[in-house]
């Protein structure tokens, strides 16, 4: 066992790559839930936002171009369980399950003719010198432009939500629907936004493993992330920055775990292997004290007669 | 037991349905179980090209049906049933944890051959066939050795079972023949399906000094992994993925079901079949060595094809004494070659392999 | 302008009409993917729906749809108790694998003695090993507020690491040669979840559904824990008054229901599945969940709901192999009708009043 073959600096950098995917998803849901909507589609929207991505970014050779179809592809699939909770009032957790399984099957069929081709890579954004800042430069200055976005994201998302209206007006209709559209606001109109909103960030998640992390497509290729999203987002308390907190805590603990086995460190695999989930109930446990709770009208259907 | 006898009657009606065309107008129905999709890229995409072969080769004197996405254990059973209820007179199950399901199967429907793949359980009507993918592992074991500069060999390994422990020992055996000061190092990822992980697999090992990293797993995250590092060697897994030659993919290892499905379906057709045990290798050519890339030195190159050909006509066998164990023990004597059962339930390292096999 | 109403009471008429009107409409936007993906629509609808029930080999697929749609039942159901009161176990998947890991392991440590004492100790120990799964989620959310859907979905992964640690070490069969997996507990009497009456599809898993949706009916409509079940999920501050207490009712629910799906894996495993492996489970705690909701959380519901989704993957499989459909097809195609028995659902509770009429 020899730990110090473990660079610090490259492990991080390489789990700010990993932490992107859940990242992107889970602040989408974030938005989503604090509108006062679970929508636990997450997996299905970011495995038709990787097909999506991966199909236009190789019919037109731009990754930048596949990235906004994958938001596309996901805010459209988010219509769809939109219109089951909004519009019929169906019940969330299932229509977002069924969600999921529709999503699987869709971009399955849609990728049929793109196994086993390589998709057009995504240049590093260049920040000339400061990349070859010692430390620093690898790990901030030497990623690709959607992980920044990212990062932009979660800012964006803390800003609005905190300080201007449009954010008041979505924690309003999240904590009870009944006083908002007490108060006038479109509950409903809200809510889809938040949906699509939710189902682009995911789609771009999904694209960022099929164009940039692996990057290739095969069915099923998410395999299991959009569901580490949704935990991110309770793990979060519904903070956005909680949520960057915890993705990458979650993509660090497996990236040392891989490094740590290449260290031949004599722990038995599996358990290396559950440590991330474990760890994040344990990190749940301590951050219990924070009692800041989901959002009021959290899963509840609305319908404006009540 | 009802069930058996209700299904047997209906397998034998069956049967002389079909025998009463056996004049030739009916075509041999051949049925397929994949585990995982046809699109996976790796196992269940070669194995169904293997189908197709067999279609394009028999024509119209068959017809094949498959089933994908199916689950081991009461699934596959139902599979196989409906398969053989359907009027299939040769099914293909093609994964290990089929075993018993197909055994199970089979004894009730006695007219239809089975075969199935990587297990060890036959009967009558059940055959097993598996590829000796190891012999593959050693040339590639050959090449890594002498491309590598670092001297450390990554590895990504799926589930520590027999067949991926034989792969980490033929390569490291043909590795350190050529280059004693090379280090295998090895990262369980504990799925056969996880491109995202593999991904990050294979950048651990990169990041810890590797330069060559070898796959058992089925996916082309790994060969983007090195890409994008830019200095590392890779080899395609399962299927060529030619689409990272000439680097950093210099060669392959790539399961070719096609001859040995053509030929078992053109037993059947003949009325020859047998229940066989098959453990093909690059010989018979179910195993194939992908293009070596010009990325490779030529002598180098030249040693590999060399080892190659010599494992094809029995001449050398990738575990020939004299080895020892992990532990020291004596394992082969000198020129003693290593026996089918010992290789088949392979559970130790060979000398020279640092950590542990995860338990 | 169209609007909704709330009906005062649940229109039993629409009731019984919208689950037929969705699978038609499934069958016409089915249909069209079909025709699209080149195949004939009518021929797949028939093939996925009408030959497991009433085709040639029917005789064969109507047992099986009680082998498929046992576990899903049964798991269902006790999801639906913690469903209906607000309380959030989406881990029966985990709770399944453990209960089956818990009761194997008790058959396998008997190994090769034979007695009748045997399975019943695997079905205890599987019932003990899905509770106690639910438990840690169950406690951790008294001991300190920790959310149960995010504890159980964790322990989810947890578990399927373990049950690969499992099928490689401690479970191992120790005649297989190096391979993993356990030992197929079909060829060990003692140990074996046989078919009640052979070729009937009827094994103790069955059973044990049924015994479940008769116990969660009267529960629901007759005791008073049904009622505080009810009341907790409707209306959790009256709950409290009338003296229900929540940490207890959430402790019995996550119990209930991770025993439940215990119980669920030991009968798969000890059964139609025959041994531990690597990859024995196949998504049911997650696909009861679908089940859970389509059987709108009533016993009878999930009963129905668990049969149709058995019958889609059986037919679904027939499809693919006679007429070559993709399993994403399938997949679509079920996702088509969860939709539609979702969507039309609305006319049960709500009716469509046209013209403005004054809010009430």
């Amino acid at each position: 066992m020899d730990l110090s073959v473990i660079n610090p600096i490259l492990l991080i950098a390489a789990l700010m790559s990993a932490a992107t995917p859940i990242l992107l998803a889970a602040t989408g849901e974030l938005v989503v839930e604090r509108a006062g909507v679970l929508n636990l589609g997450v997996e299905g929207m970011m495995i038709l936002g990787a097909i999506c991505g991966f199909a236009i970014a190789v019919e037109t050779g731009s990754p930048l171009t596949g990235f906004i179809a994958a938001a596309l592809g996901g805010a459209v699939l988010s219509l769809l369980f939109a219109f089951l909770t909004q519009i019929t009032l169906a019940n969330q957790v299932a229509s977002g399950l069924a969600l999921t399984l529709f999503g699987l099957g869709l971009s399955a069929l849609l990728g049929q003719g793109y196994v086993g081709i390589k998709p057009p890579r995504m240049a590093d954004f260049n920040f000339g010198p400061l990349a070859d800042i010692p430390v620093i430069g690898p790990i901030l200055f030497s990623h690709d432009p959607i992980l920044y976005f990212g990062l932009l994201l979660v800012a964006m998302v803390w800003a609005v939500l905190k300080f201007t209206r449009a954010g008041l007006v979505l924690r309003a209709v999240g904590e009870n629907h009944d006083a908002a559209h007490a108060l006038g606001y479109k509950v409903v109109r809200i809510r889809t936004l938040a949906i699509m909103f939710g189902g682009a960030c995911a789609g771009m998640g999904g694209a960022y493993i099929s164009l940039i992390r692996v990057p290739q497509w095969t069915e099923g290729m998410t395999a299991g992330v959009g569901w580490i999203a949704l935990a991110l987002v309770v793990f979060a308390s519904w903070k956005p920055w909680r949520v960057l907190l915890g993705a990458y805590l979650f993509g660090g603990i497996t990236q040392l775990q891989l490094n740590l086995q290449g260290a031949g460190v004599a722990i038995p695999v599996e358990y290396l292997a559950m440590s991330p989930y474990v760890i994040t109930i344990i990190v749940l446990v301590v951050l219990s004290a924070d009692k800041s709770a989901a959002p009021g009208s959290l899963g509840r259907t609305f319908h404006a007669s009540h | 037991m009802k069930i058996k006898t209700l299904l047997a009657s209906a397998a034998v009606a069956l049967g002389l349905a079909a025998g009463a065309y056996a004049d030739g107008h009916e075509k041999t129905k051949v049925g397929f179980v994949f585990v995982g999709p046809i699109g996976d890229g790796g196992w269940t995409y070669e194995h169904n090209k293997g189908r197709l072969a067999v279609e394009e080769a028999l024509g119209d004197a068959v017809e094949t049906v498959y089933v994908e996405n199916v689950a081991e254990g009461p699934d596959s059973e139902r599979v196989m049933t409906q398969m053989a209820l359907d009027g299939a007179d040769l099914i293909f199950t093609t994964s290990f944890g089929y075993m018993d399901p197909t055994i199970n199967i089979a004894a009730k429907f006695p007219d239809v051959k089975f075969e199935h793949a990587t297990g060890y359980k036959r009967s009558d009507n059940v055959s097993t066939y598996s590829a000796r993918f190891y012999e593959g592992r050693a040339i590639q074991g050959h090449i890594a050795g002498k491309m590598t500069k670092s001297n450390i060999i990554g590895y990504i390994a799926s589930y520590p079972i027999p067949e991926v422990i034989r792969g980490i020992n033929a390569a490291y055996i043909h590795a350190a023949k050529v280059n004693p000061d090379v280090e295998f190092k090895i990262i369980w990822a504990y799925t056969w399906f996880d491109p995202a992980k593999e991904a990050d697999a294979a950048r651990a090992l990169i990041e810890q000094g590797a330069d060559v990293v070898l796959q058992h797993t089925d996916s082309t995250a790994p060969q983007a992994a090195a890409q994008e590092a830019g200095n590392v060697v890779t080899f395609g897994q399962a299927s060529d993925m030619g689409q990272y030659a000439p680097f950093p993919r210099v060669s392959s290892i790539i399961d070719d079901w096609a001859p040995y499905y053509i030929a078992r379906t053109q037993a059947v057709i003949d009325g020859t079949w047998e229940s066989t045990d098959t453990w093909d290798g690059i010989g018979a050519g179910m195993v194939a060595i992908g293009e070596i890339s010009d990325a490779v030195p030529a002598d180098v190159k030249e040693e590999a094809l060399a080892m190659k050909a010599a494992i094809a006509d029995g001449s050398y066998h990738p575990f020939t004494g004299p080895l020892k164990k992990q532990d020291g023990s004596d394992w082969l004597a000198d020129g003693e070659v290593a026996d089918d059962g010992t290789l088949a339930g392979m559970n130790f390292y060979v000398e020279g392999l640092t950590g542990e096999i995860p338990q | 302008m169209i609007r909704l109403e709330k009906r005062p009471q649940p229109s039993r008429f629409f009731a019984y009409v919208t689950p037929l009107l969705a699978v038609l409409a499934t069958f016409l936007f089915g249909g069209l993917l079909f025709a699209a993906l080149g195949k004939d629509p009518v021929q797949s609808i028939m093939t996925i729906f009408w030959e497991p029930l009433f085709g040639e080999f029917a005789f064969y697929y109507r047992p099986q749809l009680l082998i498929k749609g046992a576990p899903l039942v049964l798991i269902a159901i006790g999801l639906s108790l913690g469903f209906k009161a607000g309380i959030w176990n989406i881990g029966a998947e985990g709770q399944y694998i453990m209960g089956a890991l818990f009761g194997a392991g008790m058959g396998l440590a008997f190994y090769p003695t034979e007695s009748v004492l045997i399975f019943p100790a695997m079905v205890l120990a599987g019932a003990f090993g899905g509770w106690a799964w639910a438990m840690i989620p169950a406690l951790l959310k008294v001991k300190f507020g920790t959310n149960e859907i995010l504890v159980s979905l964790m322990l989810v992964y947890v578990a399927e690491q373990f049950l690969a640690s499992m099928s490689l070490g401690l479970l191992k069969n120790p005649e297989g040669f190096g391979f993993p997996g356990s030992r197929n507990l079909q060829q060990y009497a003692s140990a074996h979840n046989a078919e009640i009456i052979a070729g009937s599809g009827m094994h103790w898993g069955v059973v044990a559904a049924l015994i479940a949706v008769i116990f969660a009916y009267v529960l629901l409509a007759r005791h008073r824990l049904g009622f505080a079940v009810r009341v907790t999920g409707e209306a959790p501050r009256a709950a409290r008054f009338s003296g229900v207490n929540p940490s207890r009712l959430l402790l019995f629910c996550l119990g209930t229901s991770g025993m439940l799906a215990g119980l669920a894996g030991l009968f798969e495993v000890s059964g139609p599945a025959g041994q531990v492996s690597i990859d024995f489970n196949v998504g049911y705690g997650f696909t009861a969940i679908i089940v859970a909701f389509l059987g709108r959380l009533h016993p009878i519901g999930i009963v129905l709901a668990g049969l149709l989704m058995a019958l889609t993957y059986i037919g679904g499989d027939i499809a693919q192999s006679q007429l070559g459909l993709p399993a994403a097809a399938i997949q679509v195609f079920q996702g088509m009708l969860l939709f539609f028995l979702l969507a039309l659902d609305l006319f049960t509770n709500y009716r469509l009043q046209f013209g403005r009429t004054e809010a009430a």
